[in-house]
């Protein structure tokens, strides 16, 4: 996926617009449920059903979790947005407008931090706004009829817009990524993008490279993995490339992302577009977000991905790819620290975290939550194992077994090796005589080796880790052959 | 006691509380002057015989018990605009046929709290759009005056039951007038409080930066205990205001000396039949005399009212009327299935009358790309300039009288081909919306053809007390509001 693309003498803008959904416990503007998965039109009332007469009343937890995310993606907070409405029809749109914001945002002027080949890099917001969602409509139940689902209508959103900061495809993955990762630190968003929760439209124009101008731009629409969004995005650059050199022009509309056909296909031109009729909705006064507030709620914010990583690259030593790995999710962050803070190797426990315990999560697809709590194995218990290791109890070879067994059993893993008799053998008596046999043993290697074929070291440890059932300190075990096999080597 | 229909609700509730009648006799007189009416009159688009008496029975009980309540055991009309559970509400229009709301307004909720009856829901023109009740889709209300006129509107039926004695008292709402034409054309007080005092929830949205609730009744001390009912902060709407209502009964002091009144110059406008402006300088003397000061103000961005208010209003009201759409409740129009467009295209045409189609393209026009900012964002920006002038009047006074509107009620069908004419009913009231603040109607005499002329009196946002004072003060010292319309022939 991370291929360097070459674009000829072109360079593609890109600017996402994002629709995240929040997780309040009901809707923006009315009492029902916002949680997905009900019978059809179980979660819906008067007010998100769209009947004559009913008013909006802001839920006040979802203007919290804007504000929230404003912050953590370092947005001024202007001291009045508005509410304002996009006026459609559309039978999931059950008042033939969608509250929404747009001259009056709520927030403006952030940005996100992008690990990136090249280095970090700044991918600046434009604003961010709230807005309800609307309902769905299913066209295959019956033959002659549609079926509308109000569920979902006025659920709430907000729309994070980028400027189009974004370099190459990869980089509006890793944008995604990076915004994902502060929505989930602060828990205003599970980022599943396969169910929608997370959703995102791309803006992809192309200009010569080293131009400062804008290019006619394209809307990409339909990209429901972040995969997708690179070949969405990728498949467009070259359209528009191809389009250019061969002497047309790129024009402005809004494009549907074929994921099976791996193309993007015109859904409707700039004079199809709607003219959505926004105005400042007469039903909701403007809103004066109390700076207080906003910095009790500035407070009350975790250490966000990026300002973790760098600590963690700081303070453990760890690599920064390794870093990058373990904050991209605010428990895999907590999980990895608190088996640091019970046994202080952090490398070693890094490795366990990125290989064994995360493989496990994604098989047991524990990550499809938003905060994981059922782990495979406690982190203390992880922070036990790797310093029985690190104690030579064990030797890393037995960790693994016994990893297994604290995953099968949940037993300490101290009484796993104790009840198996897992103990590393660390007395060089033992271990000599073991080397001893093997030597005797295989006496023909013995003179190939002394005659030179030098690889064959590694047999001879093979053989006496298996003489020992694996339990024989590997150093001991290398430094009793080489002191049989390598004399010299040892006196000097 | 007398006939309850030829009372007042201070009359009727010193009768219940003093048990000379009971809730179910007073109801059962109400139904019946409805019967005998109502095929003439039509001001009631639905009668709740049923609803009624049930209301009444309950009232009986609270009454029995010792309860007390300004309205407990009083028959009143809701507009046909107003949500009631169970009961049709069609906001005089053909697209909310068959709807039922799930739901009440709030006030509709307020007033069955208080053990108010209700008897019927009133005429009105098609969402709420018109001077008249000729904009009705079910036909227009008569006005008990003269049948051959209109009652005003858009609150026409509920104007027409309160004159006609139907009810004590009724609800109407008011976006650019439509409590005070219709008060002032039949002979009733009419009051349409400041913007935020009454919840708007429950109450079907024309221009919902105008709409608010207000009350119909024979008396001022009658409007004052109804809208201490309905009025009162309500979390369901977000444009209440959350201020404590005050005791209105308390304010009908009947002292207004000292009380400055403004006297608008513009309000005076050319056109104006010169009885209703005798009656209006009449009744501004009548203050004068009971110790007002009468204070000459100007509110020169009034020529602007109209053309303001039919660029704000319409905008709304084009994104309001968009849910009425075939899907979900009320009229649909089947067309191909697999033609959406078509349906609804269809639906809206056949369910919604010429006013309402023409304010949707009006508003619709004044949102669209490339006009909003000289239409909408300029009508603002005017609106703003209006709120400006009625608060710079008021440093000078403490309540402006005006008439309410040029002439008095006109004959059915003599404005309805002219749109700008009918609109132009409205140039003395619109103001009071665009800038939120409250206004009273009080009658103040008849011209030569026998029909009733209303004095206006606007008050500051949150007013209501100053303005019912004077008005309840003036009817101590008048019997205009006493005169009661010619009873009909029978039939």
């Amino acid at each position: 996926m991370e291929e360097k693309r070459d674009y000829g003498k072109w360079e593609p803008v890109i600017g996402l617009e994002v629709h995240a959904q929040m997780l309040t416990e009901s809707k923006l503007f009315c009492a029902c449920s916002a949680k997905f998965g009900a019978s059809p039109n179980a979660h819906t009332c008067p007010v998100c059903m769209g009947m004559p007469g009913v008013l909006p009343v802001l839920n006040r937890r979802a203007l919290e979790f804007a504000v929230k995310s404003a912050l953590a993606t370092g947005c001024e907070i202007p001291p009045t947005a508005r509410w304002a409405r996009k006026n459609y029809f559309y039978p999931d749109l059950p008042k033939g407008y969608q509250i929404s914001m747009y001259e009056a945002p709520l927030a403006v002027h952030g940005a996100v931090e992008i690990e990136t080949p090249a280095g970090t890099k700044r991918i600046r917001l434009t604003r961010i706004h709230m807005e309800e969602d609307a309902g769905k409509n299913i066209h295959d139940a019956h033959d002659q009829h549609s079926l509308v689902d109000l569920n979902r209508a006025g659920v709430p959103l907000m729309e994070i817009v980028s400027e189009p900061d974004i370099e190459s495809p990869a980089d509006a993955a890793a944008y995604l990524r990076s915004l994902r990762a502060i929505l989930q630190y602060i828990h205003v968003c599970d980022g599943n993008m396969e169910e929608g929760s997370f959703r995102c439209d791309a803006n992809v124009s192309i200009r010569p490279r080293g131009s400062t101008e804008l290019g006619t731009r394209t809307e990409i629409k339909n990209m429901n993995s972040f995969r997708n969004v690179e070949r969405a995005i990728e498949s467009e650059i070259h359209r528009q490339i191809a389009l250019v050199e061969s002497g047309e022009r790129v024009v402005q509309e809004t494009r549907l992302w074929d994921a099976d056909r791996a193309q993007t296909f015109s859904m409707r031109s700039k004079e199809h577009a709607h003219d959505y009729r926004y105005f400042p909705e007469p039903d909701l006064p403007p809103l004066h977000v109390d700076p207080a507030w906003v910095d009790e709620l500035r407070s009350s914010l975790p250490e966000l991905p990026a300002a973790r990583r760098q600590r963690f690259v700081g303070e453990y030593g760890i690599p920064p790819y390794d870093a990058e790995v373990l904050t991209a999710r605010r428990d895999l962050a907590d999980y990895f620290e608190s088996a640091v803070r019970e046994h202080r190797n952090p490398k070693a426990i890094a490795n366990w975290v990125m290989g064994d315990v995360l493989r496990l999560v994604r098989e047991r697809r524990l990550d499809d939550a938003l905060v994981i709590r059922d782990w495979p194995v406690r982190p203390e218990s992880l922070a036990r194992l790797v310093a029985l290791v690190d104690d030579a109890t064990i030797s890393g070879k037995i960790a693994k077994t016994v990893f297994e067994e604290m995953v099968a059993t949940g037993a300490a893993p101290a009484d796993i090796v104790e009840k198996k008799g897992l103990v590393q053998v660390t007395d060089t008596g033992a271990i000599g005589q073991a080397v001893e046999a093997v030597l005797a043993q295989h006496a023909d290697k013995v003179a190939e080796y002394r005659s030179g074929k030098d690889k064959l070291f590694g047999f001879f440890v093979g053989q006496v880790m298996k003489a020992t059932a694996g339990r024989a300190n590997p150093q001991a075990v290398n430094d009793l052959l080489r002191a049989k096999l390598d004399p010299m080597n040892v006196r000097s | 006691m007398t006939d309850p229909t030829a009372s007042t609700i201070a009359e009727v509730r010193s009768a219940l509380e003093r048990r000379e009648a009971s809730a179910r006799d007073v109801a059962r007189a109400f139904l019946d002057r409805i019967a005998a009416l109502e095929p003439r009159l039509r001001a009631l688009l639905t009668v709740t015989e049923e609803r009624a008496l049930a209301d009444a029975a309950a009232a009986d009980e609270r009454l029995a018990r010792g309860e007390r309540g300004p309205l407990l055991g009083i028959p009143i009309v809701l507009k046909d605009i107003f949500a009631t559970r169970g009961i049709a509400t069609t906001c005089g229009s053909r697209i909310l046929d068959g709807f039922v709301p799930p739901y009440d307004a709030d006030a509709t909720e307020r007033l069955a709290r208080a053990g108010a009856v209700l008897v019927g829901k009133a005429n009105l023109d098609e969402f709420a759009m018109g001077s008249s009740t000729e904009n009705s889709a079910f036909g227009p209300s008569r006005n008990p005056w003269d049948p051959e006129r209109v009652p005003g509107g858009s609150s026409g039926g509920s104007a027409a039951a309160v004159a006609a004695g139907e009810c004590l008292a009724a609800l109407g709402t008011d976006t650019g007038g439509s409590i005070r034409l219709p008060a002032s054309y039949c002979g009733v007080c009419g009051m349409k409080p400041t913007y935020g005092r009454v919840s708007r929830y429950g109450v079907i949205a024309y221009a919902s930066s105008l709409d608010q609730v207000g009350p119909f009744a024979r008396t001022v001390r009658d409007v004052a205990d109804v809208l201490g009912v309905i009025a009162g902060h309500d979390p369901r709407d977000s444009t209440s205001v959350p201020r404590p209502v005050p005791d209105y009964a308390a304010a009908l002091t009947g002292d207004v000396r000292g009380l400055r009144v403004g006297i608008p110059r513009e309000y005076f406008v050319a056109g104006m039949e010169p009885d209703v402006e005798r009656a209006v300088r009449a009744a501004t003397e009548q203050l004068r005399a009971l110790g007002a000061v009468p204070v000459e103000v100007s509110l020169p961005h009034t020529q602007y009212a109209v053309a303001t208010y039919y660029l704000i209003a319409p905008a709304e009201a084009s994104s309001n009327l968009a849910r009425y759409d075939g899907v979900k409740y009320g009229l649909r129009e089947e067309a191909p299935s697999d033609n959406l467009g078509e349906m609804y295209r269809r639906t809206r045409d056949a369910g919604f009358g010429a006013e309402v189609k023409r304010r949707i393209l009006l508003g619709t026009y004044a949102l669209s790309a490339g006009y909003y900012d000289a239409y909408y964002l300029k009508a603002q920006k005017v609106r703003t300039l209006i709120r400006q002038d009625f608060r710079a009047a008021f440093e000078r006074c403490d309540l402006i009288a005006t008439p309410t509107a040029p002439t008095t009620a006109f004959r059915l069908g003599e404005k309805t081909s002219d749109p700008l004419q009918m609109y132009l009913s409205d140039v003395l009231t619109i103001s009071v919306n665009l800038a939120g603040l409250t206004a009273l109607v009080v009658p103040c005499g008849f011209d030569a053809a026998g029909m009733p002329i209303g004095l206006q009196l606007i008050a500051p946002a949150f007013g209501e007390d100053v303005a019912l004072r004077a008005g309840d003060a003036y009817q101590r010292a008048t019997e205009w509001h006493l005169r009661r319309p010619p009873e009909p022939a029978p039939a």
